[in-house]
């Protein structure tokens, strides 16, 4: 596909290009030799600014000159076998995205038949393998760390990937599907629908159910205005929906921060989480690996989940 | 020669003290900001959770400053001198000359507070908004009117090297800044840029390069030509070298921009004709080197007696490094290697502290004391200041390659099953010790330009300032 709208642009880069390094020649050659009459090499020119400054009239230095004709000799022959000269492609043919599809091509052949063969293993089997799992875990330090953290240990917004407390589900499959197609969290923002004093009343009802002490007055009224408006993602027990992303309420863990304060805010302005779809970055087999490092982090043994 | 001569003229020395008393101001000032944001870089709680001193914001109040405050200053003082100096006339007109001060002392001070607010075109080394740019036009017009009006009156037929360069600078700068500033304003601190993806960044580089090759190398060639003959009391070395390094110089310098955006969306045939002139710029800008030294042929013996000159020809000497380190960084392969790493800023400071300030360190040395009829306060202090400075580059441009080498490395490892060796942040802790080293190299380089503070202060208080006749023509 051409880079150009018309054949003019082609002949635009063309000329200057070729009159360019034509001139840079032949204005050395010529500068090279003494012009006849000119002063003899290593004189004075004769020309005298500011009391004092003058220019001999040397030679250009044989090596620099070769130098010079050295480069231009490079750069014409790499215009011949490159794409530089408009629409001419090159002896070679050679073009920026057909070296990365090459390149691309060469790795996927070399690390192919082994990403093939822990794609057809299933996770809690993977999740034993220490191999399978040095992998994944080099995957994870390239691709998931920014967000969740070196020690998959979480960042406020972010999950702690090491516990047994799910968003999503904690299942193989589960994890496997958040990665490859990745999850949207949406918490509306309450604030102009409850107002302050009634956004208050349930941030007091929330922060209790993890066990805290609390202004009992308004949390009980806070207990109510939970049933109507909350209940319906977070469960009338506040216990969350893996379903839909709805987080638990009633343990210790919190995704945004569990502070008063920080409730309030969730609460008042809400939350959107996002977890990007790996599966078109990464293909079916890393994205399975990924999973079983996972997995493997709330699951030691492979079996029974890790003590919280 | 003419008739226009007129007895008891004298050159104007004014304007040429106040932009080389503001070259020493601004160059503290851009490094010092230079040195805080190395700091952050080293130990990020520097920036204290305070928006306005974050290394985003201040990194560009270094850049604009040291470019245009430091090296920009500088280069008015030295060509309003030098083109006085070797024309033997007195600059074309004095308020013209009076307005470029002024003007471009407001442009600097516009930048040091409008881009910590945040106010930004985001086009790197171009950040000022619309309305300093057009004072920035208008003061280079004038510049331009100056210079070349001066020219207009020369009173020696040949027109001197120096003036050559400088003026090629003038006239490419004014081309530079007015194309990659086209913008429409939509309010009084806001614009958009006329062009977008992939033209936008090409438009971004061919500017950013050529504010390198022409600001920071052909204007600091015109420099050269003028301190280092007079410090050595020596002829250039080669006239015809020096025309031919020129028109090489000029032509071949504007193409080199594709080279900063090697492997990326910008078409193949600019990246390789970008890549190709760069590779053929090695050898003009070697002469500009060669040129410089070899002036000193039969008087090198002066080298070891006299700290300005050793700064001149170090100067020189970091120029020839800087200008076979770019060509090289260019080629494709090798660019692979070292992009976006910190090899990149160890390369532009080798250039801008090594070449650019240690040259104009030498003409301030030369010139200062010369402006105000003084010898300098002290030559050993000059002396002291040559070697921190040089062992503060040593710092500063070593341990950005040994950074920039291990990021490159790090970025590329690969393990035997196709994944990364290391993450990024890894990378980022294998260079912190460096980017320690870096702060230190700085804080040397900051404390010399102090100590020259000092030493040009001590020289020129209570000193009646010099009237220097234009001498009479021959």
């Amino acid at each position: 596909m051409s880079d150009f709208t018309s054949g003019f642009w082609n002949w635009f880069i063309d000329v200057p290009v070729i009159l360019g390094i034509l001139a840079l020649f032949i204005f050395n050659i010529r500068m090279a030799r003494r012009r006849p009459g000119a002063k003899k090499e290593g004189e004075s020119t004769g020309h005298v600014w500011d009391g004092d400054l003058s220019e001999l009239n040397n030679p250009l230095p044989g090596w620099w000159l070769k130098m010079f004709y050295l480069t231009l000799v490079i750069g014409v022959i790499y215009l011949i076998l490159y794409p530089g000269l408009g629409n001419f492609p090159g002896v070679l043919h050679w073009t920026e995205i057909k070296q990365y599809n090459a390149e691309v091509k060469a790795a996927e052949a070399q690390y192919a038949p082994l990403y093939a063969r822990y794609l057809k293993e299933p996770i809690p089997v993977l999740a034993k393998d220490p191999k399978a799992l040095l992998t994944g875990g080099r995957l994870f330090q390239t691709h998931c760390i920014a967000c969740h953290g070196m020690d998959a240990g979480g960042n406020p917004g972010f999950p702690n990937l090491r516990d047994h407390d799910w968003l999503h589900g904690g299942t193989p499959a589960d994890i496997e599907q958040s990665i490859a197609h990745g999850r949207d969290g949406r918490m509306p923002a309450w604030g102009k629908i409850l107002g302050k004093q009634r956004v208050r009343e349930v941030a007091e009802y929330v922060v209790s159910l993890s066990g805290r002490k609390v202004d009992p007055e308004q949390a009980a009224a806070g207990h109510k205005i939970f049933a109507t408006y909350c209940a319906a993602c977070h469960g009338a027990d506040a216990k969350g929906n893996q379903q839909i992303g709805a987080p638990n309420l009633t343990d210790r863990i919190w995704l945004y921060g569990g502070s008063l304060p920080t409730v309030i805010q969730t609460i008042t302005y809400g939350r959107h989480g996002h977890m990007p779809a790996w599966l078109p970055r990464l293909g079916a087999a890393r994205v399975h690996l990924l999973a079983a490092y996972i997995y493997s982090l709330s699951h030691p043994a492979g079996g029974a989940p890790a003590a919280p | 020669m003419s008739a226009t001569t007129t007895p008891n003229e004298m050159y104007n020395y004014k304007v040429v003290r106040q932009f080389a008393i503001m070259t020493i101001v601004w160059g503290i000032i851009g490094m010092a900001v230079g040195l805080y944001a190395a700091g952050e870089l080293a130990w990020p709680a520097l920036n204290f959770d305070n928006p306005y001193i974050t290394f985003s914001l201040i990194r560009p109040v270094h850049t604009n400053l040291v470019i245009f405050g430091f090296g920009g200053c500088g280069l008015f003082a030295t060509s309003y001198y030098v083109v006085q100096r070797t024309c033997h006339t007195r600059l074309f007109s004095d308020k013209l000359a009076a307005f470029t001060f002024w003007g471009w002392q407001l442009v600097l001070v516009g930048a040091m507070f409008s881009l910590p607010l945040g106010y930004t075109s985001s086009k790197e080394y171009a950040e000022m908004e619309w309305p300093l740019d057009l004072v920035i036009l208008v003061v280079w017009v004038a510049y331009a009117v100056v210079f070349f009006g001066t020219i207009g009156r020369r009173r020696i037929r040949h027109i001197y090297v120096a003036n050559w360069f400088y003026g090629g600078f003038i006239l490419a700068i004014a081309i530079l800044h007015i194309f990659n500033n086209l913008e429409i304003p939509y309010s009084w601190f806001h614009s958009y840029g006329v062009y977008a993806g992939v033209q936008d960044a090409m438009v971004q580089w061919w500017y950013g390069h050529n504010a390198v090759g022409f600001l920071l190398t052909a204007g600091f060639l015109g420099m050269m030509y003028y301190f280092i003959p007079k410090q050595a009391n020596r002829p250039v070395y080669s006239y015809r070298l020096s025309v031919v390094h020129f028109w090489a110089l000029i032509f071949t310098y504007i193409w080199a921009g594709p080279h900063h955006l090697m492997y990326t969306a910008l078409p193949d045939w600019t990246q390789s004709l970008g890549m190709v002139f760069s590779l053929i710029l090695l050898a003009p800008s070697w002469g500009g080197m060669i040129n410089g030294i070899m002036t000193l042929s039969g008087a090198w013996y002066k080298l070891r007696t006299d700290p300005i000159l050793k700064f001149l020809i170090v100067a020189v000497s970091f120029y020839g490094m800087s200008t076979f380190e770019g060509p090289m960084m260019a080629i494709k392969t090798v660019n692979g290697l070292t992009h976006y790493t910190d090899w990149v800023i160890g390369h532009v400071h080798s250039g801008a502290l090594g070449w650019v300030a240690m040259i104009t360190i030498g003409s301030m040395y030369y010139l200062i004391p010369r402006l105000f009829g003084r010898e300098i306060h002290s030559l050993k202090l000059v002396e002291v200041h040559f070697w921190i400075a040089t062992v503060g580059i040593v710092l500063y441009v070593a341990s950005m390659w040994i950074a920039g080498l291990m990021e490159g490395l790090m970025w590329r490892a690969v393990n035997s099953d196709g994944t990364l060796t290391y993450s990024f942040i890894e990378s980022v802790a294998a260079v912190h010790p460096f980017y320690i080293v870096r702060f230190l190299g700085g804080a040397f380089f900051l404390s010399g330009m102090l100590l020259m503070a000092y030493n040009l202060m001590r020289t020129i208080v209570g000193v009646q300032p010099v009237e220097a006749p234009v001498p009479a023509v021959a």
